[in-house]
């Protein structure tokens, strides 16, 4: 237990003095949606009804955008090599890594987006329904996320192979966290898809860690 | 201790070395010797874990390393070619986090001291990329002691280190094994230590 | 796939599944042309014509075994995958890379025949329903697969880590397709469909059937040949390799 709090600790100690790379993929979150009513038009009515497809795309682009950050850096300095040897079960330890990821770029966009919704006049109601999807649905991307991450270290072409494994990956996600938003807008109500977002993160939580292990395990052979 | 029989390594579609066999009792030490290429960091690599041989057997005491995991990871410390330090964090925290990792508590007096033992006094609190390739070394050493394994795996230990801290080093090396502790360690410089044996590549 | 009723770890090392692939091609490509004569005389003469479709509904006979068959040879593919990784054999992994292209051939196939049967009937070339939106992530779970494994240059990695993706692929493939369903029904409402078809003719059924038996056979038959491609790539180092015939012309 005092291994996970340590590797948590570790990787935000990081993150806190590397602040750049955090900030640049929250900047880049803020560019994206901001490029879609540029690219569409200014229309309120037209705005507000792409509003949660686009806050989501963006979000998984953004995450995307922060996966490589997750392992390559250990591995590049050696400090993974140190984690899979530690007598810590490197389950535990990849756990915390996920975890500290999602803390320094899935957080950061659920307290973002619904100051972004404002911007497409969505209301307070559904801003809420937004965040409370991506709150589920972050620590997912960061979960499926990690899984590409191992498979492609180290691997030529890394980022772009990266999106290519991972995207496909997140649809489920991005329908059901975008589809709450709108159903709450709606009328319908939002719980269903909240609750399936809850249920493929509870999946992911168990078999995520696992098969990133086993990912990460064959990239140091 | 150690006990390896018929190793064989590839690496790609090459076959680097096969049929290799030695055993390791405490107090004992094995330098690897081969030119560039032949094989040595490969063969470490397979005898700590992270690389499964082609063939062959690796086991401590008595059992494979493999059915044994944790346990054989928690005796056992593998310093590489690589760092193996965080750039921006200070060698206090470096030393720290790292023994948490292993699940250990380090104090704060215990890893100033060690720090100080390793020549890295006033420079506890500065983060490591402020500090020069021989220091850098040092910090990474420093876990030789905090993390008391039994078996030393090291691949050239005594890069980037000046002479003072290479005798530092083999002195530490030969108290290791004074103690009951084991090495093994490739280096091309040829070390004044007791009580070891050599394998060509 | 057949050779599982033979003790098939005497032909688990690439040595002897060699010569024993290139005897099985030739069979399974005639297997693939009898069922494909058939299916298509029954595709074109025997089914009935459409009431409300007319005659472009046929591409049907294509549409759906294609579509059968980019689902069973992921499966089989991730089978062998899994295979590979856990048991530790060379052959296995060597399986899957062979079956992944035709898999993603299966694939396109697929897109393109709905497509083609979207036109005529709903008036676009493509409809966003979700049969083919699955299929279209089915397709790009494949190019990740093949990219993935073109990506590393050790083969035993690549092998290793493709298995793991398809793994993680067909535990997803349910989800996905559940996902893009959800999606569908709430968006689109009672709309076209692709798969909202009539009850089938029992005649349609067959036709169906036998076109995709007659894709079986050819993925097999293609993959075998694929398989030995792979064999002889991987093994050009060692000296059963280099007495072959075809090496040494």
């Amino acid at each position: 237990m005092s291994a996970l709090l340590a590797i948590v600790r570790r990787d935000l100690l990081l993150a806190m003095r590397r602040k750049s790379e955090v900030l640049t993929a929250l900047f880049f979150f803020i560019i994206v949606v901001s490029l879609f009513p540029l690219g569409i038009g200014p229309e309120p009515q037209l705005l507000k009804k792409i509003a949660p497809g686009v806050l989501w795309v963006a979000a998984l682009l953004a995450t995307m955008l922060s996966l490589n950050r997750l392992f390559a850096t250990d591995h590049a300095d050696g400090t993974l090599e140190q984690l899979v040897l530690s007598p810590t079960p490197l389950g535990l330890l990849v756990a915390g890594k996920i975890a500290a990821h999602w803390l320094t770029s899935g957080l950061p966009l659920v307290l973002l987006a619904p100051v972004l919704g404002l911007q497409f006049d969505l209301e307070a109601s559904a801003l809420g329904v937004l965040v409370g999807a991506l709150l589920l649905g972050t620590p997912l991307l960061s979960l499926i996320g990690a899984i590409g991450a191992a498979l492609t270290l180290g691997v030529r072409g890394g980022g772009v192979l990266l999106s290519l494994l991972v995207l496909p990956l997140y649809i489920p996600a991005l329908i059901f966290g975008a589809g709450a938003v709108e159903a709450h807008i709606s009328g319908l109500g939002a719980g269903g898809h909240l609750s399936l977002l809850a249920a493929l993160l509870a999946l992911a939580a168990f078999f995520a860690p696992w098969a990133t292990t086993a990912a990460l395990r064959i990239a140091l052979e | 201790m150690l006990s390896v029989s018929n190793l064989s390594c590839v690496r790609g579609e090459r076959r680097l070395f096969s049929g290799l066999r030695f055993d390791l009792a405490p107090g004992e030490w094995l330098h690897v010797q081969g030119e560039n290429g032949a094989g040595k960091t490969t063969l470490l690599r397979a005898l700590v874990g992270l690389s499964p041989p082609a063939d062959g057997d690796i086991r401590w005491r008595g059992e494979s390393i493999r059915r044994l995991g944790e346990d054989y990871r928690r005796e056992m410390l593998y310093l590489g070619h690589y760092g193996a330090v965080k750039e921006e964090l200070t060698p206090l925290e470096n030393l720290q986090l790292a023994a948490a990792l292993d699940g250990r508590n380090l104090d704060d007096r215990e890893a100033i001291a060690t720090l100080h033992r390793f020549g890295l006094k006033g420079r506890e609190e500065l983060p490591v990329r402020f500090l020069s390739a021989g220091q850098k070394r040092r910090v990474l050493l420093a876990r030789l002691v905090t993390r008391q394994a039994v078996l030393w795996v090291l691949d050239e230990p005594f890069t980037a280190l000046d002479v003072k801290a290479v005798d530092m080093l083999s002195a530490l090396i030969s108290e290791h094994l004074a103690g009951g502790g084991l090495a093994i360690l490739t280096s091309h410089q040829t070390m004044p230590i007791a009580g070891g044996r050599a394998i060509k590549l | 796939m057949n050779n599982r009723l033979i003790n098939w770890f005497k032909f688990a090392s690439p040595q002897s599944f060699y010569p024993l692939a290139g005897k099985m091609i030739p069979w399974f490509w005639a297997l693939a042309a009898v069922f494909g004569v058939v299916g298509l005389w029954i595709s074109f003469f025997a089914a009935p014509t459409d009431a409300q479709q007319g005659e472009g509904y046929r591409i049907i006979f294509l549409h759906v075994p294609a579509s059968w068959m980019s689902m069973f040879i992921y499966l089989v593919m991730a089978a062998w995958a899994g295979l590979g990784l856990t048991l530790n054999t060379r052959l296995s992994g060597m399986m899957a890379q062979a079956l992944a292209p035709t898999g993603a051939l299966m694939a396109f196939l697929s897109l393109w025949t709905g497509a083609l049967w979207g036109k005529p009937m709903w008036g676009a070339w493509w409809v966003w329903d979700a049969r083919l939106t699955s299929e279209l992530i089915l397709f790009f779970l494949y190019i990740g697969f093949i990219a993935l494994q073109a990506a590393i240059d050790d083969p035993r990695r690549a092998d290793k880590a493709g298995a793991i993706l398809a793994l993680v692929g067909v535990v997803n493939i349910p989800i996905i397709y559940f996902s893009v369903k959800w999606w569908n029904t709430l968006h689109q409402g009672a709309s076209v469909s692709l798969t909202r078809s009539p009850s089938m003719a029992q005649t349609m059924l067959w036709g169906m059937l036998v076109m995709a038996l007659c894709f079986w056979m050819y993925s097999i038959a293609v993959a075998l040949m694929r398989v030995r491609a792979i064999i002889l790539e991987r093994e050009t180092h060692t000296e059963w390799v280099k007495e072959l015939d075809e090496v040494k012309r």
